[in-house]
Parts: C-alpha cells; sequence; structure tokens
C-alpha cells in the first residue's frame, strides 16, 4: 500500500481508541515501546491485529508493518483471527494440573461445545488451555475475557460451565471471581 | 486468598487480606503510606543506596542477587538516562505472590518504586506486567494516579526537584519476558529475545542501551520496608546472607495451599508442608517436591541431602528438614527461585509430571538458541510420546543426552531452566521412567490424574 493512503481510510477504530492510543504513545522516551500497549489496544476493539491493522500501527509508529507482525507472530496472546465472544482460558501448567485441569479442559470441549484451542461454528464461546496464570494456590484457574475464577474442577467445572452457558455466572457468590472478590472501596472516615 | 498461620511475619503482605483495607491510597496513607518516601527523600540517593546494601536483601525475583550489589553496577558516568523498571512478569509456574502485592496493596509497589528510582536517580520508571493481569494494571494505573495527584509520583516529587515518571506497560503472555534483557527488549517494541552477555548486567547497558536497573516486585516492595526499619535492623530479619521475609507460594497436592510470609529460615519445608499447608490429603504419601518454581530440581520424599553449609557447618537433612530461606534448597541441590512449593504426592505419575513441565519450556522457548529451542521441543516430544504408549527402555537416557546439550549452551538462563527438571526427574526418578516402557492399559495406576 502506498505511503499516500491516510490513516483513516486504511483502519477504521472508534474515536475511543485512537484517543487511548494518543494518549499512551507519547508516554514512551521511543516510539517503538508503545508497540505492545497500541496491539493491545487495536486488538481489544477488533478482536484481533490483521495485515491492515498492522500496518496503521506501524505507520502511527513510523515503523515498517513486519515490526508490528513478529510481535503478533511471536506473543501468544496476541491474535490474527479473534477468539469467540466470550473467551475462557483453563490453566494447563502444573500446579493447576494436579489439581485436575485437564479435566476441567475437557469437560468445557465437551459443554461449550469447542474444542481446545479452536473458537465455536457460531464464533460464541473459545477454549485455550494455557500456560500459568499464577494463581496456583487455587488451581485450576480459570478465566473468561478478563476475570478469573478459582478452584473450577469436578463438579464445579461442570456447574460453572452449566452457568457460563445460561448467561448466569456473575453474581454467583460461589464463583466469585478473584477480581470481584478484591476490596477496592475508598475506606469511609 | 489463603488462609494467615499464626506463625507468619507478615511485612510485606501486612495488610494484603485485611478486610477493612482496601488498595486505594486512603487506606495506605492511614497506615504510614508514604512516610518511608519522605524519610528517604531526607537522605542523600547514595544513602539510600547505601540502606538497601547493608541490607542484605537479595532478589525475589528467582535469581536470589543481593539488590544493593545490583544497584552498585550502575553506570552513573555515562551521562545517559538512567531507568528503573519493575519485573512483574510473574509467570514462574507455581509463584503467585507479586499479584497478591499488586492487585490488593500496590502503593507499596509504588512507594518502593519511588524511592529506588531517588536512589539510583531514574526520571522514568516502568512497570513491566504480564498482560493476564488485566485488572492488575487497571489498579496499579489507578494507584500511580492518586499518588500522582498527591505528589509521591511524577513531577516534582513531594515539591522537590526530582520528577520520576511511571508507566505500567502490559506484556502479551509470553515466559520469556520475566528474563531481564528479554524483558527490556520487550519493552524497546521488539520480540524479547533476551540479550548476549556480557554485560552481565543492564545496569551497564539495558533500555535503549542506558543504565537499567530491573527489580522484582517484592524485592522493591523490600525496599520501602529497609527505609522504615534502617538496613541494619532489616538485616536481622531471618539469618545472615537471607535476609528479610519470604513469600513463599504453595501449590498442588497440599490440604491448604497458599501463599505465606515467614522471615528467611523460620521453618523448614517439612513444616511449610505438614504444619502450615496442613499435610498431605488423607491416606496420601509424599511423592517429591519442586522447591523454587518449575525450573528448580526436584527433590525427592526420600532423599537425604548431606554436605558443608557456607559457614563450615555439615547437615545432614531428609527432604522435610531443609530450611526454608536462599541457601537451604540451594544447599539441597535445587534452589528457592522464586518461592513457588509445588507438592506431588504418590498418585502423580511421575512422567506425566514431567511431560507437562516440558510442554511448558517448549512452549515459551524464544527459539533464539538452537540447543534451546529444538531441545526444548524433543524433551516434550519424548515425554509426550512415553505417557501415550510409546515408552522405551532407553528414553531416560535419550533425555538426559538432549538436557545435557542445553545446560551452559544458551544465551539466557532459560536452557538452564529447561534442562534442570529432566536432569532432576530422570535421575532421580530413573526406575519410574525406565518401568514405563512396561506399562499397559492393564496396569497403569488407577488413582493416577492426568497432566498431560
Amino acid at each position: 500500500m502506498s505511503a499516500t493512503v491516510k490513516m483513516e481510510n486504511l483502519l477504521k477504530l472508534s474515536a475511543e481508541t485512537l484517543a487511548k492510543i494518543d494518549e499512551v504513545v507519547p508516554k514512551y522516551p521511543q516510539k517503538r515501546s508503545a508497540a505492545l500497549m497500541v496491539i493491545h489496544l487495536v486488538q481489544d476493539e477488533l478482536g484481533a491485529v490483521d495485515d491492515t491493522a498492522c500496518e496503521w500501527i506501524a505507520k502511527r509508529l513510523e515503523l515498517q508493518p513486519i515490526n508490528i507482525k513478529e510481535l503478533i507472530t511471536f506473543y501468544p496472546m496476541l491474535r490474527e483471527n479473534p477468539w469467540g465472544r466470550k473467551h475462557v482460558r483453563v490453566c494447563r501448567t502444573l500446579p493447576c494440573a494436579l489439581r485436575g485441569s485437564y479435566g476441567t479442559c475437557k469437560t468445557f470441549e465437551k459443554m461449550l461445545g469447542v474444542k481446545e484451542g479452536h473458537v465455536r461454528e457460531d464464533g460464541e464461546y473459545s477454549l485455550e488451555f494455557m500456560e500459568c496464570l499464577a494463581d496456583c494456590g487455587q488451581g485450576p484457574v480459570v478465566i473468561v475475557d478478563e476475570k478469573t475464577y478459582e478452584n473450577i474442577e469436578g463438579e464445579r467445572a461442570t456447574k460453572f460451565a452449566e452457568l457460563l452457558l445460561d448467561g448466569k455466572l456473575d453474581g454467583v457468590e460461589e464463583f466469585k471471581s478473584y477480581e470481584d472478590s478484591l476490596n477496592q472501596q475508598i475506606p469511609k472516615q | 486468598m489463603s488462609e494467615q498461620s499464626p506463625k507468619e511475619r507478615r511485612i510485606i503482605l501486612k495488610y494484603a487480606d485485611d478486610p477493612a483495607y482496601s488498595n486505594r491510597i486512603d487506606c495506605y496513607l492511614r497506615v504510614g503510606g508514604y512516610q518511608n518516601l519522605k524519610k528517604a527523600f531526607a537522605m542523600k540517593p547514595e544513602e539510600v543506596g547505601e540502606e538497601v546494601l547493608k541490607s542484605g536483601v537479595r532478589g525475589r525475583g528467582g535469581a536470589g542477587f543481593p539488590a544493593g550489589m545490583k544497584w552498585k553496577f550502575l553506570d552513573r558516568k555515562s551521562g545517559k538516562p538512567i531507568y528503573l523498571i519493575c519485573n512483574a512478569d510473574e509467570s514462574e509456574p507455581g509463584t503467585f505472590k507479586d499479584r497478591q502485592i499488586m492487585y490488593k496493596d500496590p502503593h507499596q509497589l509504588i512507594e518502593g518504586m519511588m524511592i529506588s528510582a531517588y536512589a539510583i536517580g531514574a526520571s522514568q520508571a516502568f512497570i513491566y506486567i504480564r498482560a493476564e493481569f488485566h485488572e492488575g494494571a487497571r489498579i496499579l494505573n489507578r494507584a500511580i494516579s492518586e499518588a500522582k495527584d498527591k505528589g509521591f509520583c511524577g513531577n516534582n516529587i513531594l515539591g522537590s526537584d526530582f520528577s520520576c515518571d511511571l508507566v505500567v506497560h502490559r506484556g502479551a503472555g509470553a515466559y520469556i519476558c520475566g528474563e531481564e534483557t528479554g524483558l527490556i527488549e520487550s519493552l524497546e517494541g521488539k520480540r524479547p529475545n533476551p540479550r548476549i552477555k556480557p554485560p552481565y548486567f543492564p545496569a551497564v547497558l539495558g533500555l535503549y542501551q542506558c543504565p537499567t536497573i530491573v527489580n522484582n516486585v517484592e524485592t522493591l516492595c523490600n525496599v520501602r520496608h529497609i527505609i522504615e526499619m534502617g538496613g541494619e535492623e532489616f538485616s536481622k530479619i531471618g539469618k545472615p546472607n537471607n535476609t528479610g521475609t519470604r513469600i513463599w507460594c504453595v501449590s498442588g497436592q497440599v490440604m491448604k495451599p497458599g501463599y505465606y510470609e515467614f522471615e528467611c529460615g523460620a521453618l523448614t519445608l517439612g513444616q511449610m508442608i505438614f504444619d502450615v499447608c496442613g499435610g498431605l490429603r488423607p491416606g496420601r504419601s509424599l511423592k517429591a517436591v519442586i522447591p523454587g518454581g518449575s525450573s528448580a530440581k526436584v527433590l525427592r520424599a526420600d532423599e537425604r541431602f548431606s554436605g558443608t553449609l557456607k559457614d563450615g557447618t555439615a547437615f545432614d537433612w531428609g527432604l522435610g528438614d531443609i530450611p526454608l530461606d536462599f541457601d537451604g534448597p540451594m544447599s539441597a541441590g535445587s534452589m528457592s527461585g522464586s518461592g513457588g512449593i509445588i507438592v506431588m504426592d504418590d498418585t502423580v505419575d511421575i512422567v506425566q509430571a514431567m511431560a507437562n513441565i516440558n510442554a511448558f519450556y517448549a512452549h515459551e522457548s524464544c527459539g533464539q538458541c538452537t540447543p534451546c529451542r529444538e531441545g526444548s521441543l524433543w524433551m516434550r516430544k519424548i515425554t509426550q510420546r512415553m505417557c501415550s504408549g510409546g515408552a522405551r527402555k532407553e528414553d531416560a537416557d535419550l533425555l538426559l543426552s538432549v538436557a545435557k546439550q542445553i545446560e551452559g549452551r544458551t544465551i539466557c538462563a532459560f536452557g538452564e531452566a529447561a534442562a534442570w527438571p529432566t536432569q532432576s526427574f530422570v535421575t532421580k526418578f530413573k526406575d519410574d521412567f525406565i518401568n514405563k516402557a512396561s506399562e499397559t492399559a492393564e496396569n497403569r495406576d488407577p488413582k493416577s490424574l492426568q497432566l498431560i
């Protein structure tokens, strides 16, 4: 693509994402350093970073598209194709495996109707067996989108998947996420 | 949340699980927060560095290198900007301590970082946090803006002429970004291929080829407490050469896995497993323990460890007698690493556990050095085949030979991290690996859990 193509004709991003990108880039002493953060912002909106998005990011940071492509193809959490609308991650590594995470992953494959590493045909769910998620004391650990759920094993895994499928996971006390269990309030005087 | 053990001495996690405490600045200020920043700013930067050196605090990220010494290596004469980076990539399997600090008490880290930045003369600091910690990054960003509003971070800190900006940078799921030069490459916007050494320390040439200090989250939090107590007083916590507390993360097959903060050397591995963590499940016996994250060499339950300690005293330990500090697991031929203790009972098929670990390293090798890229892959393939009914008697020796060809032949310590588990598992449990060849569907242990 020629250098005369305008940024806005190359890729349509929301005003909010563009504002966030404009905020993050000047935080770094060198523009290239902002690459991962800009990729995250673009991926958060589009679900994946395809060749066009790569080109857009490269232009924005005054780099070559390959400088962005080589990051997308290296980092496990960067995507060339989007995951499903709900993305379920199960920790595979030893501490979680010792608490039954292989069983959890199988239960999810069966109940969500999607093979590990894939997106369900209707695009609703995707399932990923991930490496250590750093919450090993409460394994098996499951992350749905951005929330972390602990001790998801055996019967609990089945119940968890049922609630997830019914869209009723939020607010269920026994499956309160690590994030929702934190105290984030400004204390009263 | 882990149930707190009555014998713990919580310094870093003192408020983390207090129900009346939150991760907001008002709570932190109420318990004396940022008072030590004021105290440090009344000192000369060199004096702050001197206190850290005197404290003897060793890095909590895995290598256990004295933090004060690392700071000493800083090239201050180059005239280039100096950078401070907090390694919050927490990704060594079995480790989950930095998460507790950042999610529950982020201001402690920010105070520790601003004191450290002042000491080393850094006007730009970064927190490199793993991308799986979505909420963690949000919490840190909010905490930084709270601290900026009150003049504890950013421009003209505490009204002085010292300024230091703090930026939260998210990784993208790669374990190799925990290696400090890989982290720096990643922060420069490149693939995180670790850099060739020398220079051995980024303190000489780091981010943008400028002097850079990279410290772990827990280490930087300790700096705040060192200033509060004074280096001398801090060094009295724990044992000589093993000062301060450590947050041990226990996972695997114990009744009460969790994070527990103890003075270094305050308890043994046996006390940790059987007393603090409530022991094993009913009817089970101990098979093996990995004492410092999955890269550490495995310890066999019935092993004896003997030799002479650094101070000249002879020791003869069983697994349960190993003191939990930096030097204990090291004397037993392994390491305390990042403090991740992974416990395995007699239901564990040791070859499957090995295959699980090998799959991790094969997935996470950056691919830069051939011995590591190819070796980790073949170790995964061999152990996976062994667990799928294709085991052969000669596989044990084959695995050892592959591991031997990785160790010492790579740019970074990932090579050792990938090779040591195989070397220790195969050497210490050789019978399990040899007997795998005669395993059939009929004689397989029905209790054993699928690990690969």
